[in-house]
């Protein structure tokens, strides 16, 4: 099967469906020529023109309100957010607004909106732009959250996102956007709510988001030479999570850990974790184990950006901790 | 402005009939709130219905609205029912959303109205993607997004209202200055030419007599037509005011504006019984023909009110219902 990266299958998603529905178009800041700072949305306005692939002026809040109101009223706004910490500056227009018309309006409104945004530090970018900040968008009924974690997922899950009549936010790991993966030609979606499994394993489950996947598996693979078989499940989408899977897992390898690029205080490792908790405790030979960011600003410096985020060494370390019961000797 | 033929008789009657049925509306509103029948805030905009009334009159229900959450006037005007009104105010199952929505949510997607919002200035993006929506479908609709000056102070506002000259979109920014933001008057939060925060974009605007339905209502032909047309946007200055507090239970107003400026407005500038005066003088009706006009409609609202009164709430199972709007 070819392969193309990330930004290319971010690319051909949202070249296909709005080829497939004219209603569809992208509104946001340097999306036409400029194509993204990323060059994610290159070539697009070629083939689309400026009539649907919109440059808005910097106007974050803005532009989403509008989208909101052109998704209300029967169009299928797709809106780059260049930034994922750019979040902030929307909150109102997503979650006062998109996420609560359908409800407020006793299910006559609707907003058939996607969101497409970034996580992930390490990129020497500072505070400002390398938050992971999907946990907040989680906790908002109304909004759906989808997580790719590589080249075939983003395809995938960004039609279904296009598609679904709901406010979709879905985030992108920017630092995989030149990351290759097997794409197939054909068309394909990825339903919501249906994790993947995609390494089988008797002794832990590794649950793993967006950039954290690739952690959860160079793990497990340093795992597997210490006899130590660890399964690595990608929900794809928080919201909604496919939960059933996940608990599935657990009862089979009695332990878990979720990894997560998101600050681990209040965030999406402890609430996986706790829903574990809920529906397999009785399963359990360890505490349930959450590994996310450290709960500081992203700071600039390179030595200190790089202890912030969950690395396949602390993974392995932890996992070991937990499978030969001494976890409290390294907490 | 005089009666010319039989249709414009018909039509003032209409905008007599529409101004009285808000008013009316927010008398009963009012009601239900200090009888105890009713819970919540409520945010009542009597006193400027002709605002309302005289921008929507001017609009077809194709064309979109957004609201405030002082929004029962607005869904009156854009063609909306009392009994579907009622029953979302007292989060009854036959009202508009389904009594999930209530006072400042109320939406009535059947005549464009796109809903109340009680994010002050929280609607400006939805009525500008609305229009967003007109050009890009190649649709002639007109979105007009209403709000109140305490609304000048958001920064969403100037954020659209950019987007929206620079693509010329089919919008119209109404602001109802009824000279206060909550309990604070105008003056204290709003700096410089009010007009000139559109004017500075580019965009055309107008100041003029919110209490006067007439104009209003002729102004509004006018740019409707023009942003039908791709002249828009348009903002307009409507300067009005409202006779009760900021909500329900705002009773002692005295630290924030006087009984004699309330007094002046009601006595003085009503923008009803100005209207009423002008259609006797112009005798296009009686005062006995108003009167009749005035009793239908305070029988419309009292039927409304009891059948809303006696209507069922939701099913307990419609707590978790609609989170989601359910995929084609």
């Amino acid at each position: 099967m070819r392969e193309i990266t990330l930004s290319q299958a971010v690319n051909e998603a949202i070249a296909e469906e709005m080829r497939r529905d004219p209603t569809t178009f992208v509104l946001g800041e340097d999306v036409a020529e400029a194509g993204t700072p990323f060059k994610v949305l290159s070539g697009l306005v070629e083939e689309f023109g400026t009539d649907r692939i919109i440059d808005t002026p910097i106007s974050e809040p803005g532009f989403t309100g509008i989208a909101v109101g052109a998704a209300m009223t029967g169009t299928r706004p797709i809106i780059d957010l260049m930034f994922g910490d750019f979040l902030f500056l929307v909150m109102d227009q997503l979650c006062n607004q998109a996420a609560k018309q359908s409800y407020m309006s006793g299910g006559k409104l609707k907003v058939p909106l996607t969101l497409r945004t970034n996580l992930g530090a390490t990129r020497r970018s500072a505070a400002q732009h390398s938050q992971s900040l999907h946990a907040l968008v989680c906790h908002i009924p109304g909004l759906k959250v989808a997580m790719p974690s590589s080249a075939y997922e983003a395809k995938g899950l960004m039609k279904t996102a296009i598609r679904d009549d709901n406010p979709v936010v879905i985030i992108e790991d920017k630092l995989m956007y030149q990351e290759k993966a097997a794409v197939p030609e054909e068309e394909y979606l990825i339903p919501f709510g249906e994790a993947a499994v995609l390494r089988k394993g008797r002794d832990i489950t590794l649950i793993a988001t967006s950039s954290m996947v690739q952690v959860a598996l160079k793990a497990a693979e340093t795992l597997a030479a210490d006899g130590i078989e660890a399964e690595v499940i990608d929900p794809r989408t928080l919201v909604p999570l496919d939960e059933d899977t996940l608990i599935t897992s657990v009862r089979k390898t009695s332990r878990a850990m979720v990894i997560d690029e998101g600050h681990q205080n209040y965030g999406i490792t402890g609430e996986i974790a706790s829903r574990i908790a809920d529906k397999a405790f009785y399963y359990l030979d360890a505490p349930v184990q959450r590994v996310g960011a450290m709960d500081v600003p992203v700071p600039f410096s390179p030595v200190l950006e790089d202890l912030t985020v969950p690395t396949v060494d602390a993974v392995v370390e932890r996992v070991r901790a937990v499978v030969e019961g001494r976890l409290h000797d390294v907490a | 402005m005089a009666a010319e033929n039989k249709d414009d008789c018909e039509s003032y009657l209409h905008i007599y009939s529409q101004m009285r049925r808000i008013r009316a509306f927010e008398d009963n509103a009012n009601q239900l709130y200090l009888s105890g029948k009713m819970q919540g805030l409520t945010h009542m905009s009597s006193g400027q219905e002709a605002a309302e009334v005289g921008i929507c009159e001017a609009l077809e229900s194709t064309d979109y609205i957004t609201s405030t959450h002082r929004g029962h006037g607005h869904c009156v005007a854009k063609g909306a029912h009392f009994r579907e009104m009622f029953c979302e105010l007292l989060g009854k199952v036959e009202g508009y959303c389904r009594g999930k929505g209530g006072s400042m949510h109320i939406a009535d997607q059947d005549n464009g109205n796109l809903g109340a919002n009680a994010i002050v200035g929280g609607s400006a993006g939805i009525a500008t993607g609305a229009a967003l929506t007109s050009k890009l479908l190649g649709k002639k609709d007109v979105a007009v997004c209403f709000f109140g000056d305490g609304a000048l102070g958001q920064g969403l506002l100037y954020e659209v209202m950019n987007m929206a000259s620079l693509w010329s979109l089919p919008a119209i920014y109404v602001c109802e200055n009824n000279l206060y933001g909550e309990y604070t008057h105008v003056s204290e939060m709003a700096a410089g030419d009010l007009c000139a925060r559109a004017t500075a974009f580019g965009i055309e605007a107008h100041e003029l007599d919110g209490q006067d339905v007439l104009a209003v209502k002729s102004l509004a032909d006018d740019l409707v037509a023009r942003a039908r047309a791709g002249e828009g946007p348009f903002f307009v200055l409507l300067n009005t005011y409202r006779y009760h507090g900021h909500h329900v239970g705002d009773i002692n107003r005295t630290y924030y504006r006087s009984k004699e400026e309330e007094s002046d407005w009601k006595d003085n500038r009503d923008p009803i019984a100005l209207f009423g005066t002008w259609l006797r003088k112009q005798k296009i009706a009686t005062e006995k023909e108003l009167e009749a006009i005035d009793e239908q409609v305070q029988a419309d609202a009292k039927a409304a009110v009891e059948y809303a009164l006696e209507a069922s709430y939701p099913d307990l199972s419609e707590v978790d219902m609609h989170v989601y709007a359910a995929n084609a």
